[in-house]
């Protein structure tokens, strides 16, 4: 059933909602111009996976001799980070980067006219 | 549809949860566990958890025994700009990388409100909040940052804070709420000072056992630990050895996933090693001893290890009268961290320490790696006597709750 769940404006670039609609918990994200919507609810032991650090991929550089180089983000992929174990999840797959089998349930989401719709 | 239709269906929650959170809303997904897998029909023990002593350290300070060490402990901590909760401890550098640059905020503080009443300690609503979304029964709680106190450069020192940690968690926390237990920190650098500890405490309500902190240099096997051991055997009381992180293994390491994931485990490695090849159990065949926070994985390589290396060598181990994977069969370990990822290892893991009678649920709560009663539950391969065992009933049982 699809279900009005926030106005546009409520989710605004690099931002987050997270609601209960009937029965579960959505985190709903817009990166990038577009919205994503996944459970509340981490594969790993049910943390509130939503309601996590959002924070870009870390990666590990390396010097040409392949010597360690430090770290930086990558702020082409943000995370969502589970609060309760630090699991990771890319917010565009919603796949872990360790282990793509982990990954978070993802809803249907859509907007027309201002306002966002959840296939729940 | 149009903007005019817009009709939120939905009820919004804290989109981030921080340090400020209330532990209520941090852990309402396990509360949905309780539910989920029945557990208000189970007897729940969390034999491992904790709260921060160094909120209260002020406190703490004022119980230490040698009132010139207090003195120094109290000066320290109102003239030095940042050593306010910290004088005399030995709070290692690396304990702070531990929420993963924030990740994992519960880890770093829980910072939330709490109503006081009648000058009751914060602690106290912290613990209840956890145990009441997780939905345990009883729960031993641990200190912190003294877990590491075994690396003290001062022995003396190390013994004064133990000793005013354990008259002052006994008389603020323990002796104000029944559900709350405790295995208290022995000063394992005199064993003098660890039978005073154990008449002392020993029967102060809520001291269910006494701990040995598991990051230190000091070897189990001395004959002068003997007595220590005799008079918990005959009091019927347990020994825990609880793990802790090093970043001094080897010298060798450099992030502390890798510190967690090795130090936690070595630590209890030695003294597991130590304790069964130089005959402890069979000296002191009715002394239950806990091995606290090491995880499960460890023990099946632990057991063929040690067998491989006795059935060679058995004459440097004469004391013993069984394989030593038959002493590991039969001492306790908490869950925690119970290494899941692979669930037929685990179940391989869990038919050989015999878990079934052998383990003990840990949820070590609040730090980043807890686990919540729902992870014993939701294993597909226990029988349900199994998991009430190991949920709480096992618990039952070693600390006679």
């Amino acid at each position: 059933m699809t279900r009005s769940v926030a106005r546009s404006d409520d989710i605004p670039d690099g931002g987050r909602i997270v609601l209960d609609v009937a029965g579960t918990t959505i985190g709903l994200f817009r990166v990038a111009g577009a919205l994503y919507a996944y459970e509340n609810t981490c594969p790993h032991q049910g943390g509130p996976v939503c309601q996590g650090l959002l924070i870009p991929r870390v990666e590990e550089c390396l010097n040409s001799d392949m010597g360690a180089a430090g770290f930086r983000f990558d702020p082409a992929d943000p995370r969502i980070v589970c609060p309760w174990h630090g699991y990771e999840f890319s917010l565009m797959t919603g796949r872990h980067p360790g282990n793509a089998a982990i990954c978070l349930r993802s809803f249907a989401v859509s907007e027309e006219e201002g306002v966002v719709y959840v296939r729940v | 549809m149009s903007e005019f239709e817009f009709n939120p269906s939905g009820h919004l929650r804290e989109p981030h949860i921080t340090i400020h959170t209330d532990t209520r809303e941090i852990l309402a997904n396990a509360r949905r566990d309780i539910d989920r897998y029945n557990l208000r029909d189970y007897f729940i023990v969390d034999v491992d958890s904790h709260h921060v002593e160094l909120d209260s350290w002020d406190e703490i300070l004022s119980y230490i025994e040698d009132p010139v060490l207090r003195r120094s402990g109290q000066t320290m901590a109102e003239i030095w700009p940042n050593a306010k909760r910290l004088a005399l401890s030995n709070h290692p550098p690396g304990l702070t990388f531990q929420d993963v640059g924030g990740r994992i905020p519960h880890q770093a503080q829980l910072a939330e409100g709490v109503d006081s009443v009648e000058g009751e300690h914060r602690d106290l609503t912290l613990v209840r909040r956890a145990m009441e979304s997780m939905g345990i029964a009883l729960q031993i709680v641990f200190p912190q940052p003294m877990l590491e106190i075994g690396l003290h450069p001062n022995p003396d020192v190390e013994n004064q804070l133990i000793m005013a940690y354990n008259r002052w968690f006994t008389e603020r926390i323990l002796a104000r709420e029944p559900r709350i237990k405790s295995m208290l920190a022995l000063p394992f650098n005199s064993p003098d000072a660890c039978l005073r500890t154990i008449r002392e405490f020993g029967e102060k309500p809520g001291v269910v056992g006494f701990l040995v902190t598991s990051q230190r240099q000091a070897p189990l096997f001395l004959n002068a630990y003997m007595p220590v051991y005799r008079e918990l055997e005959e009091r019927g009381l347990p020994l825990g050895f609880h793990a802790g992180p090093d970043y001094s293994v080897g010298k060798q390491m450099n992030r502390f996933v890798s510190v967690h994931s090795l130090s936690f485990v070595t630590c209890n490695m030695v003294h597991l090693t130590n304790w069964i090849m130089n005959g402890l159990p069979e000296r002191f065949p009715r002394l239950k001893v806990i091995w606290i926070e090491s995880g499960l994985a460890w023990l099946p390589f632990m057991m063929q290890r040690l067998d491989h290396e006795y059935l060679m060598r058995q004459s440097e181990a004469p004391l013993l009268k069984r394989l030593p994977s038959e002493y590991i069969r039969g001492m306790y370990y908490t869950s925690q961290p119970m290494e899941a990822t692979n669930l037929k290892l685990l179940e391989t893991t869990m038919d050989a320490i015999n878990a079934e009678t052998q383990v003990l649920y840990a949820s070590d709560w609040p730090h980043w790696d807890f686990d919540v009663p729902g992870k014993i539950a939701g294993l597909p391969f226990l029988s349900e006597q199994a998991k009430r065992n190991i949920l709480g009933e096992n618990a039952r049982r070693v600390f006679r709750l």
